[in-house]
Parts: structure tokens; C-alpha cells; sequence
């Protein structure tokens, strides 16, 4: 299918972005890398009345190394991230996040800031950026506020951003020197939508021991203390449960499945 | 209408779009470069994948305005391209097409592969490829032709 009509305008810096999505009316949107967008524009599933193209602007280009924290530009590309862009050991977990983001050619163009915004409850950066206790730096014309990333989904392709908020940055923590990760994904085909997510962040340094469980019907489920799902099969199973998943369901099968492999990634230091 | 100005394949061209159009209908409708293909039209199948900016996109799912000022590579500009030669050549070769409905996305797509993964085995090719279908179902001749080009280009290079 074909888009239906719109109206398009490429802001030139973010004050004029943000001064184009309050002048115009609710149904404008911000459009970034328009991979996700593009698709439901065909689909017809969204009917935008102006889309503002803020792909190109220069405030959410690039990355900055805050000593505690990563900030990351809200433009960055799943490409550039996949291609060791960011550095450390977090930037070498987030390439490997990234290199399973559907397909390059729409790593190519796709970006963080958008995919965070669009809020699939399939998408990787929803539930990693959660997992990491991310801050999402958002602006509008009448400010800015931080969100934490765990509370930015309120429902599927849902979040808590007003109409013209635009989130600009994401800043992660980068953790101690003995921080880890793991991430496992369910899916048929690499690059396809996500049956299941799980993921792990343990930083005994930071007394950080976190669990994710992405790909619901929803916000991803952030488990604050996941010292026992480390140790027990029984408690990953439990924890799916928790989250929501029938016992016996295929939902809660692939989800557990999931969060044991996390689990065993964690174990043996592969991402 | 937007006016749009791009570099398509080696030559600056204008010309005008409507916001909604995306790129593949702007090159197949308007300025008669059929070679780039339409699938699903919402980004899965990659059939429309071309380069924009030196680096693989899907052109059904990118707007023709938001490409304003870009660099664009179809299918036909890369007839003096020493790579996609090899690949038309091994494509050939390896029988990696039946109908041809993928191939120039697949083309795109084997090109970036050989280029950015030089080291790439059959398993990462097979990854990499994910985002190309091919109901033919020639994905054993696509990977074989991809990975002799990558073969041939790292023996040329003195072997890696």
C-alpha cells in the first residue's frame, strides 16, 4: 500500500524542530530514520497530518563520554553503534544489541532515539535501555525533563512522551569495570520481530543485579533484584510467571528460554 | 509538491515528489529506473534495497523529500563497478536467481556484505541475508556466488 497524504518540513536545528511541533497541530510527528514509521505510513495504520524531519540535526548527532555515564545522541544510528562507534566494554555490549536490529539496511537509517519513541514492545533498545537504568533526555519547546528508560513505555507503540516532547540523548550508565551484560533474543529468522527478550546487568561494584523481560504486550518488565534468577531455573521460570506469563503457555515457554540462556551467556562472558 | 534534488547514480538531478511518495516509486514511476524492485512495501522482503549515502537502504519505506540532498545508488550505476561485475558474474555462475525479482536487492545486498565482511563465513552471509527474500527458494546459489566473490577478492588481496 501507499502512504496517505501528509505534510513534510526538514527542521534545521531542534529549536526549530520544536518550535514546528507546537505551531502545527496534534497529528504532526517527528520523523527520524523512519523505519518503523515508514512502514505503518504504508500500512496506513499511522495518518500523520506533517511529519518533522529531524534525521539531520546536529544536536542528536554524535556521542560524549560523561565520565560515570555514556550520552548518546538520539540520531545515532543502529549501524554506527553495530560498528563499535561507542566505546568500552558497555559500547561493545550495545554492538552486539544492535547487530540484531532487524536487517542493515535498516540499521543504516533507523536510530535509537526513534526506535525508543516508537515503542515496540519488540524492540531491542526498549528493553536493553531499561535493563541499563538509561535517562532519556527529552526536550519541547516549553523544556526539558529526564525520563528513566524503564518508565518510558505505558503500552504497546504507547509511552509517556508528550505529543511534542522529542527525546535529544539517551545517557547510560556505563558501570564498573567488572559490569556485565547479556542479551538473548527469541526470534524464527534473524531480524525479524522478537518473540521473546531477556537480558542481564550485574555490576557487584555498583550493587546492581538486574534482570529485563521484553517482547510482552507491553513495557518491558525490569527486575530490580535478580540475584536468584542467576542461580535457579526454577526462579527464571517463576519470574516469567510473574511478569505475566502463563505456565504451560508457548508466551511463558520462550521466555523462559530465554531468560535461563541470558542467564548462561552471563555465566560464561559472552554478551 | 517538494522540489528534490539529488546525485543518482553519477548525475545531479531535480525533480518534484509529493511528501507521501517514497523513493522506489520517485525512481520507478517518475524517472523510469525500473531495476529497483517492489515487494512488501513496508521494509521486510528487500527487493527495493538500494544505496543511499554510500550505505544499503530499503527505498519503500525512506520518503523521496526526506532523501533531498543525498547521494543515491540504483542497481543500473554500478555497471563500472569492479564488485557488483564479480557478482553479476557469479550470480551467473552459481545459478542465484530464478525469476530475478530479488536479485537487485540482493545484488545491494551481497555487495555490502563483501565490501564491510570481508571475513564473513557461510553462517554470517546467511545472517546478513536475512532481510532478502527469495521465493524461488535460490538461497543455496546466492550464498555460494556471494562467498566465492569474497574468496576471490581476499585471495587478490593476498589471502587472509
Amino acid at each position: 500500500m501507499k502512504a496517505p497524504a501528509f505534510d513534510y518540513v526538514r527542521a534545521r536545528c531542534l529549536d526549530e524542530a520544536l518550535a514546528l511541533r507546537v505551531a502545527g497541530d496534534d497529528e504532526a510527528k517527528y520523523l527520524a530514520g523512519g523505519q518503523s514509521l515508514g512502514p505503518l505510513l504504508n500500512l496506513r495504520l499511522a495518518r500523520p497530518s506533517r511529519l518533522i524531519d529531524v534525521r539531520r540535526l546536529p544536536e542528536l548527532a554524535g556521542w560524549s563520554d560523561e565520565g560515570a555515564m555514556l550520552r548518546i545522541g538520539a540520531g545515532l544510528t543502529h549501524a554506527a553503534i553495530e560498528d563499535g562507534v561507542l566505546p568500552g566494554a558497555l559500547g561493545r555490549f550495545l554492538a552486539s544489541v544492535a547487530r540484531g536490529i532487524a536487517y542493515r539496511a535498516v540499521r543504516n537509517r533507523g536510530t535509537l532515539g526513534g526506535s525508543l519513541a516508537h515503542a515496540d514492545p519488540a524492540a531491542d533498545w526498549v528493553s536493553t535501555m531499561a535493563l541499563l537504568d538509561a535517562r532519556l533526555e527529552v526536550r519541547s519547546q516549553s523544556g526539558s525533563r529526564v525520563i528513566a528508560a524503564a518508565d518510558l513505555v505505558d503500552g504497546p507503540l504507547s509511552t509517556r512522551l508528550a505529543p511534542e516532547e522529542l527525546i535529544v540523548a539517551v545517557r547510560v550508565p556505563k558501570g564498573s569495570p567488572a559490569a556485565r551484560w547479556s542479551y538473548r533474543k527469541f526470534n524464527r529468522k534473524p531480524g525479524e520481530f522478537a518473540k521473546a527478550i531477556a537480558a542481564f546487568c550485574v555490576d557487584p561494584e555498583r550493587q546492581v543485579c538486574r534482570a529485563v523481560i521484553g517482547a510482552t504486550d507491553g513495557a518491558p518488565v525490569v527486575i530490580f533484584e535478580a540475584a536468584e534468577l542467576l542461580t535457579s531455573d526454577a526462579a527464571c521460570d517463576a519470574a516469567v510467571a510473574a511478569a505475566g506469563f502463563r505456565p504451560g503457555a508457548f508466551q511463558h515457554q520462550v521466555h523462559a528460554v530465554m531468560l535461563r540462556r541470558a542467564r548462561l551467556a552471563l555465566a560464561e562472558g559472552i554478551a | 509538491m517538494k522540489s528534490i534534488t539529488l546525485e543518482l547514480n553519477g548525475e545531479r538531478i531535480s525533480t518534484t515528489a509529493l511528501p507521501r511518495t517514497h523513493l522506489a516509486d520517485l525512481l520507478r514511476e517518475e524517472l523510469r529506473l525500473t531495476g529497483t524492485h517492489l515487494g512488501c512495501e513496508h521494509g521486510v522482503c528487500g527487493a527495493c534495497t538500494l544505496e543511499i549515502d554510500g550505505a544499503p537502504a530499503r527505498s519503500c519505506i525512506t520518503l523521496a523529500v526526506a532523501c533531498d540532498g543525498s547521494t543515491v545508488r540504483t542497481v543500473e550505476g554500478f555497471d563500472a563497478d569492479p564488485v557488483m561485475q564479480a557478482l553479476r558474474a557469479a550470480f551467473t555462475e552459481h545459478h542465484a536467481l530464478q525469476c530475478g525479482y530479488c536479485t537487485p536487492g540482493m545484488l545491494i545486498t551481497a555487495r555490502d556484505i563483501a565490501m564491510r565482511l570481508p571475513w564473513a563465513d557461510e553462517a554470517r552471509i546467511r545472517e546478513e541475508l536475512a532481510g532478502n527474500l527469495c521465493r524461488c527458494t535460490g538461497y543455496v546459489g546466492i550464498v555460494r556466488a556471494i562467498a566465492s566473490v569474497i574468496a576471490a577478492r581476499n585471495s587478490a588481496n593476498g589471502g587472509r
